[in-house]
């Protein structure tokens, strides 16, 4: 079990962290801004590409194929053409709050990528608190999000909005204490210590932590089956109801950046991040990362929706009871295992799952949900 | 102390939100204004009209044969028993027979038509859960297969204008009837293919089961029919309660539901495509040769005199009523259309629930604007 030495002042880590870049701190801090920047574009492109492509081929339909071989392009395609369009502004609504929204929205994708490592330290900085870091800027989005809803003036973006803020409030507590147990066994917050940590990869270790992560992290990121903040059958678009032109843009790329931040956050956290053989570390980190979204996208094609009492029910009676009740078990066996015998998490982990989820669902109803009136 | 409690107490208002017109979930030009308590629906008041076109009155301009394209455009989902309803109605009052083979025809294609509107229905209604098109566009997949058979015979593919009165159009083409002995092979299997899909998906029982609930006698009341009304348990299916073209000649099941959800109504319409597929497999295999429309003079002069035919459309009961003055026109036309009057209990239903449950309870009784407001 690696653990981090926490002695090193977090500046100092910074200017030597990686040794080998030439230049050292600032040169590394430009490089990968940029590279981080160039990551999250291209990924969104291919995530987009997978996405059309992928509920494309489960729907029975070929999907975007005109633009370049085999549509790889349609993305670039879609973009210059909502460039091209106006944008409008709802002669009601809050100008400025209507105008930063998207900014708001936008910024914490690129900010979260600061700190997870594409390589082995390759990554802008490696921050020691990196996962708490992670957790507070991905809430960040949703500030942007309820401004957009508030200031539309419009009842549909209000009631998204609102269905944002407390899916977001309730998933951030399983989805924290999930993440605890975790950072238990890797004996660090550093994103990239975690990732070194992981022998073994902790999706074999924490197998709770990992089914409540990913469903928490879909929770947040308005995935299926939690997609109520835009639930197009019900509220039209949600939240961005009002916007149009590259403001809309934002948003959506809002939507594929947060898909691929969760997706990355769970392959460092769970796969093994960019460990793996034969393949560069980059390859194996993006492999990870576009697997975790096509599970994301073969569930949107396949789920229908909760409902929003539901919903609130998932997080609070379901997940929060169960990530503490794993937290309390990997304390337990992260205090008592000797060094070496970490293997045994594995079969008991599973086995603490198993009953857990069995258990649960046999107490936990979700009622027929009607009110009086 | 007290005074404090007083300030951090939230104040709270119902605020109205208009469901449509424009909206993805009301098939068409419905609107909904919908008082909301949070996300609770406190009340609800169906508006319609947008879609008015003043078809009952068209009816009394244009003469008997003429009107029929026009009832194409009352349910488009389901043309071919909307022909089938009005020119029933026509042949009753005139007293015109309709040769064997005609019969056997319209029994084939109603029920073609019934499979093609439940699976847009229930396509439809699941789509309205959040599945994302998914099974929409697999049950548009079968449905575009009824569609080629229909324009085998009409050479129409929404708007059939089908039949006529004393019998139909056109005889079937040669490979029509292979073409439709390869569907009939093929619907079961794509039928398991959706219900191994969805059928038990724990967020569909979540979602649909106790949901939307219409109790039997509300039911009965409002004078509610169809797959609406079976699904609330009641047995009542007109092609066994008052047998109208051949349809005593079939063996066929009336599948009903027992507690009237959103869930019984969803399983009722699959249960109706397997028994739609049962009569069809028996209409095929007795389908006698002949004439397929018997001699009818080009303006038709009922005597005087009123009648009303009613007959099972996907949707319920859809009745004509026609009043004739021995013109070559109706005097009056009144269309007893099933889309409105099964909203009529819209309000009980959905009072009390969330925003999400009003959407996916009027997904699940199936309207279609066109037949609403006529």
């Amino acid at each position: 079990m690696t653990i981090a030495n926490p002695g090193i002042g977090a500046l100092e880590r910074l200017n030597t962290l990686p040794p080998d870049w030439p230049g050292g701190f600032w040169w590394h801090w430009l490089l990968f801004t940029i590279v981080t920047i160039a990551v999250v574009f291209i990924m969104l492109i291919i995530n987009i590409y997978i996405e059309r492509r992928g509920m494309g081929r489960i729907q029975s339909r070929v999907g975007p194929n005109r633009t370049g071989p085999f549509g790889i392009f349609q993305a670039v395609a879609d973009g210059v053409k909502i460039l091209t369009k106006e944008f409008i502004t709802p002669a009601n609504s809050d100008k400025v709050i209507f105008w930063l929204a998207p900014i708001v929205a936008f910024a914490p994708v690129f900010l979260i990528f600061a700190v997870v490592p594409i390589t082995d330290g390759g990554l802008l900085a490696d921050l020691n608190i990196g996962i708490l870091y992670v957790v507070a800027i991905g809430s960040v989005s949703t500030v942007g999000v309820f401004m957009a809803g508030w200031s539309s003036s419009n009842k549909y973006s209000l009631l998204g909005a609102m269905r944002n803020v407390a899916a977001v409030v309730s998933y951030e507590i399983p989805m924290v204490l999930a993440i605890a147990s975790v950072v238990l066994v890797a004996g660090s917050l550093s994103l990239n210590q975690i990732v070194l940590a992981q022998d073994i990869p902790f999706i074999l270790l924490q197998p709770l932590a990992f089914v409540i992560v990913f469903l928490s992290g879909c929770a947040e990121i308005n995935r299926s089956p939690f997609d109520l903040m835009e639930a197009d059958s019900e509220l039209v678009a949600g939240f961005h109801t009002e916007y149009s032109g590259m403001k809309f843009a934002m948003f959506y790329l809002v939507e594929y950046g947060e898909a691929f931040v969760v997706a990355s956050i769970i392959s460092t956290l769970f796969l093994g991040g960019w460990r793996g053989p034969v393949l560069p570390q980059w390859l194996w980190f993006v492999i990870k990362a576009i697997l975790i979204f096509f599970v994301m996208v073969w569930i949107r094609t396949t789920s229908p929706r909760v409902r929003i009492d539901q919903l609130m029910a998932l997080a609070w009676k379901f997940f929060f009871p169960l990530a503490l009740i794993n937290l309390f078990v990997t304390g337990i066996l992260v205090l008592t295992l000797p060094e070496g015998y970490q293997w045994v998490m594995i079969p008991v982990n599973f086995a603490v799952a198993g009953v857990l989820i069995l258990l649960w669902s046999r107490l936990f109803k979700l009622g027929w949900g009607r009110v009086e009136v | 102390m007290a005074t404090r409690t007083e300030t951090l107490e939230l104040r709270t208002e119902p605020f109205v939100l208009n469901m449509g017109p424009v909206h993805p979930s009301t098939h068409g030009v419905f609107r909904m204004r919908v008082t909301l308590d949070g996300e609770v629906i406190i009340n609800i008041e169906p508006i319609f009209g947008y879609l008015h076109r003043g078809i009952e009155k068209l009816a009394e301009e244009r003469t008997y044969t003429g009107f029929i394209p026009l009832t194409d455009r009352l349910d488009y989902i389901a043309s071919m028993t909307n022909n089938l309803g009005y020119v029933l109605a026509v042949e009753k009052l005139a007293g015109i027979t309709v040769p064997e083979r005609a019969e056997y025809l319209r029994v084939i294609m109603s029920e073609l038509q019934r499979i093609g509107a439940h699976l847009v229905a229930v396509g439809s209604f699941l789509n309205e859960l959040g599945s994302y098109f998914t099974h929409f566009l697999y049950m548009y997949r079968e449905r575009e297969r009824i569609v080629d058979l229909f324009d085998m015979v009409c050479g129409q593919r929404l708007l059939y204008n089908y039949m006529r009165i004393g019998g139909v159009s056109h005889d079937i083409p040669e490979e029509f009837t292979p073409a439709l002995r390869e569907f009939l092979r093929q619907m079961p299997r794509y039928i398991n293919e959706y219900e191994w899909l969805i059928k038990d998906h724990e967020i569909l029982l979540a979602r649909t089961k106790g949901v939307g609930i219409l109790p039997r006698e509300t039911a009965i009341n409002s004078s509610i029919s169809g797959p609406v009304l079976r699904g609330s348990g009641v047995k009542w299916d007109i092609r066994k309660a008052d047998p109208y073209s051949i349809y005593d000649r079939f063996e066929f099941e009336i599948p009903t539901g027992t507690v009237g959800d959103c869930y019984d109504r969803y399983r009722v319409r699959i249960e109706e495509i397997k028994q739609s597929l049962r009569i069809i497999e028996q209409a095929i295999d007795q389908l006698p040769p002949g004439e397929v429309r018997s001699e009818v003079p080009h303006l038709i002069r009922p005597p005087v005199g009123e009648a009303y035919a009613r007959i099972e459309a996907p949707k319920g009961e859809l009745g004509f009523y026609l009043v004739s003055d021995n013109s070559i026109a109706p005097y009056r036309c009144h269309i007893r259309s099933p889309s409105l009057i099964n909203l009529s209990a819209l309000r009980e239903m959905l009072l009390g629930w969330k925003v999400q449950d009003a959407i996916i309870t009027f997904g699940s009784i199936d309207i279609t604007m066109g037949e609403v407001d006529r």
